[in-house]
């Protein structure tokens, strides 16, 4: 395909949507999709069609709650400090989040990489630092290289609570729920460098979805698109990647047996969604040390299920927003309740945020979706 | 190091050894309870600002500088040419001296800069552990200038927007510099008083209706409070919006939205369509305006709304940030 | 998922035997430069340029993929910037 400009792409998925002659449902795995797909203003070049559903891919807005709260319990704790992502501080969990805590007086520091964790309890050796360990497999072997660092150098004041979370498990228990109205899934491009394009064949060969991995710049998500939309019209369904710049069908296999050489799948809690088995990452067993539920010896509860919440609905494309009567209500991008409103783009406060109004605003052609 | 208590003798000490030496100026000299300026103008702007930034010094500046130059913008923007300053410092025991002078030295510098004295100060020094190592807070008045005639009720649709130059430098420098992020970085924070450059705009006789500095909250703030204010939409063109390619490629590494992030040097102008031109001569005339720009316009599109159109074509809503804007990896 | 940016190496500086650690490099983002972990690129090299993300090099990318696939690579840059970073940091 020649060099094309967006405004081709935007053209030709027009057209291929109209020869399609039916709603199309795609769904975008990734979190970052979701965001770039509104701050590059490419969601409001699509036609009204086409529906992009934004999926259970951000590893901050499907941390349960019981995670979040056993960060803030741990947070209120005179010898602990907390590292965790920027994302991290402002999710709620029944009793408040992280900045709540920030504000009562705990230690809680914003950092950009595990390492810096590692070297933050390298220096203070007083603290128990413990990392905010969430994020898919594009993030876990990070965690895993600190683990190791930490232990190479004798580091016993460091430890990870762990929420990893496994992108393909996700995408598993999302479609055996029976008929989900999604067609298409516009795969994570960045997880896809770590676990290679290859992986997402049994979502294609199993469930009959299309597949596309695509990156995050606009023509990069257009053209993925694109793809999906050619595929669903001639009805075919298979698996392609048009990032190629940065994914490889096998993916990286260091960062892989890294992170395998330190954790081991495990079932894992998803907020609003309830257990998925074998989504989630463990310490194995010679990491115990590092792990905060064994040295603070706390639990992760079970997940607080918000009644009223359709979080779970909303990201199988089941039903639109305004269709949980939480939504704007109790639940608001200031007050979030489920994943689909804690995500600052996620489908539930984007809707809030842009939806509502580009619906009545005649100056806009942008369409929510 | 500092020591708390001592009551006077102690900050007598302080005022006598690091502050006087170093902002003397026949106003403060007689460390009156009250400074006695003379007054002409009939108009008196008038505003005051508290400043916390952590680290209290970071690439392109400091908490002393930021706090002159936000008072000093503040009066700018309202049309006011700023006269004198009040100055009053709370540090916390521990600060160490030299960070002290340090910071003295730069506020001596950004008033001299911004050719305002001040005139009148306290200080206090508080128990480690309630302030940041210092918290400072600035108040200014100055006299109306005649050229300008700023009110937001004069805002109708068809105004050009100017922006005076590069936006996030302020917020990425400081970024920077804070634990658990450390980064190297050539971006400086853009902080700096804006009354030299405003003055040029005023002079260019180009009819501008409102002007206010976007700093916490970015450009998006701004824009976000100003279209509720005045019930009309605003549109800007990404492609317009000046950013050097450090700050682009940095704001993209944290994750960070170019348009949320502080700036603590930058002007924001509506002023008449058929002005913009002279406007932006006018700017790209003063060294803090180089890079200024078109970056849109306000339109009567309803409900009231702020949008951009986007490098790609599409279009975005602008929403103010929801608190601090953090680092994230999603 | 997660957000990963293109820079490029700078230095390498070799980690001391520390398993899982691997080397660790300086990596440039146009203006801005940060440590990154070299664990997972063990092949990287000096000049090469590398996807990072959370403080981890992801993989090598060939130099005009690069540009190609990030425009703001490819940007003018608007300011000079202060050209003297050696100096300044």
């Amino acid at each position: 395909m020649s060099k094309t400009t967006p405004r081709q792409l935007v053209e030709q998925i027009a057209d291929a949507v109209s020869r399609a002659d039916r709603t199309i449902r795609l769904m975008e795995v990734c979190g970052t999709h979701t965001v770039a797909l509104f701050r590059s203003g490419v969601k409001s070049l699509l036609p009204n069609a086409l529906r992009l559903i934004s999926g259970p891919g951000c590893p901050v807005c499907v941390t349960s709650q019981g995670y979040i709260d056993a960060a803030c319990d741990l947070a209120g704790r005179e010898d602990v400090t907390i590292c965790t992502y920027g994302d991290m501080v402002r999710v709620p969990g029944r009793r408040g989040s992280l900045e709540h805590r920030r504000a009562e007086g705990a230690d809680v520091l914003v950092v950009y990489s595990a390492r810096d964790a590692v070297s933050h309890a390298a220096a203070h050796p007083d603290r128990k630092v413990v990392f905010l360990a969430v994020g898919f497999e594009t993030t876990a072997p990070a965690t895993a290289a600190a683990v190791l660092e930490a232990e190479a150098k004798g580091i016993t004041n460091f430890f990870i609570l762990s929420g990893h979370k496994l992108v393909i498990p996700a995408m598993q228990a999302l479609l055996s729920a029976g008929d989900v109205p999604i067609d298409g899934f516009l795969c994570p491009g960045h997880v896809s460098v770590v676990i290679g394009a290859n992986a997402y064949a049994p979502i294609v060969e199993q469930y009959g979805k299309p597949c596309v991995v695509a990156g995050f710049e606009p023509e990069q998500m257009l053209k993925g698109i694109l793809h999906l939309v050619r595929q669903i019209g001639r009805g075919e369904s298979r698996l392609e990647n048009v990032y190629s710049a940065a994914v490889t069908n096998e993916g990286n296999v260091a960062a892989r047996r890294c992170m395998e050489q330190v954790f081991v799948p495990a079932d894992s809690i998803w907020r609003a969604m309830g257990t998925i088995p074998g989504s989630g990452l463990e310490l194995r067993e010679p990491f115990r040390p590092f792990d905060a539920l064994v040295h603070f010896g706390l639990a992760i509860g079970p997940d607080y299920d918000p009644p009223g919440c359709r979080c779970g609905e909303v990201i199988q494309g089941k039903v639109e927003p305004d269709q949980c009567n939480l939504f704007a209500r109790q639940c608001t991008p200031a007050a979030p309740v489920g994943p689909c409103m804690v995500s600052s783009e996620g489908t539930c406060a984007a809707w809030y945020k842009y939806g509502r109004i580009q619906a009545k605003s005649p100056s806009t052609q942008a369409r929510s979706s | 190091m500092l020591a708390h208590g001592g009551g006077g003798e102690l900050t007598g000490r302080l005022i006598a050894e690091h502050f006087l030496p170093r902002l003397r100026n026949q106003w403060l000299e007689p460390l009156g309870d009250s400074a006695v300026l003379p007054w002409t103008s009939s108009a008196l702007a008038f505003t005051t600002d508290s400043h916390v930034v952590q680290p209290l010094e970071f690439p392109g500046g400091d908490i002393g500088r930021l706090a002159v130059c936000g008072t000093v913008n503040d009066l700018a923007v309202a049309g006011a040419v700023p006269l004198a300053l009040s100055l009053a410092v709370i540090m916390e025991e521990g600060l160490p001296l030299k960070v002290l002078d340090r910071i003295i030295d730069s506020i001596a510098a950004a008033a001299a800069e911004a050719n305002v004295s001040i005139a009148t100060g306290d200080t206090k020094v508080v128990e480690r552990g309630r302030g940041d190592g210092m918290i400072i807070n600035t108040a200014g008045v100055g006299s109306l200038r005649e050229s300008l005639s700023l009110d937001k009720r004069r805002i109708i649709p068809g105004d050009a927007m100017v922006l005076t130059g590069l936006i996030a430098e302020h917020g990425l420098a400081v970024m920077s510099a804070r634990e658990g992020l450390a980064f190297q970085t050539a971006l400086r924070s853009d902080v700096a008083p804006l009354n030299g450059l405003i003055e040029q705009m005023a002079a260019s006789g180009a009819d501008i209706r409102f002007m206010r500095d976007p700093t916490r909250g970015g450009l998006a703030g701004l824009l976000a409070d100003l279209c509720v204010d005045i019930r009309l939409s605003i549109e800007i063109e990404e492609t317009a919006i000046p950013i050097s390619r450090t700050a682009r490629h940095t704001a993209e590494l944290l994750g960070l939205d170019p348009v949320t992030v502080a700036n603590e040097g930058k002007c924001v102008a509506v002023v008449a369509a058929e002005d913009a031109g002279k406007l932006l001569e006018a700017c790209r005339a003063h060294p803090l305006g180089r890079q200024a720009a078109i970056i849109g316009r306000i339109t009567d599109a309803a409900p009231p709304i702020v949008e951009m159109i986007t490098d790609a074509g599409g279009r975005r809503v602008v929403q103010r940030p929801y608190g601090e804007e953090l680092p994230r990896i999603c | 998922m997660c957000l990963a940016v293109p820079g490029k190496i700078l230095e390498i500086k070799q980690a001391d035997n520390a398993p899982g650690v691997g080397a660790t490099g300086m990596v440039d983002f146009q203006g801005s430069r940060m440590e990154v972990g070299l664990a997972f690129t063990p092949d990287a090299r000096v000049g090469d340029w590398v996807l990072v993300h959370a403080g981890f090099a992801l993989n090598v990318l060939d130099e005009a993929e690069a540009l190609e696939t990030w425009k703001y690579l490819q940007m003018a840059d608007v300011v000079p910037v202060d050209q003297s970073l050696n100096e300044s940091i």
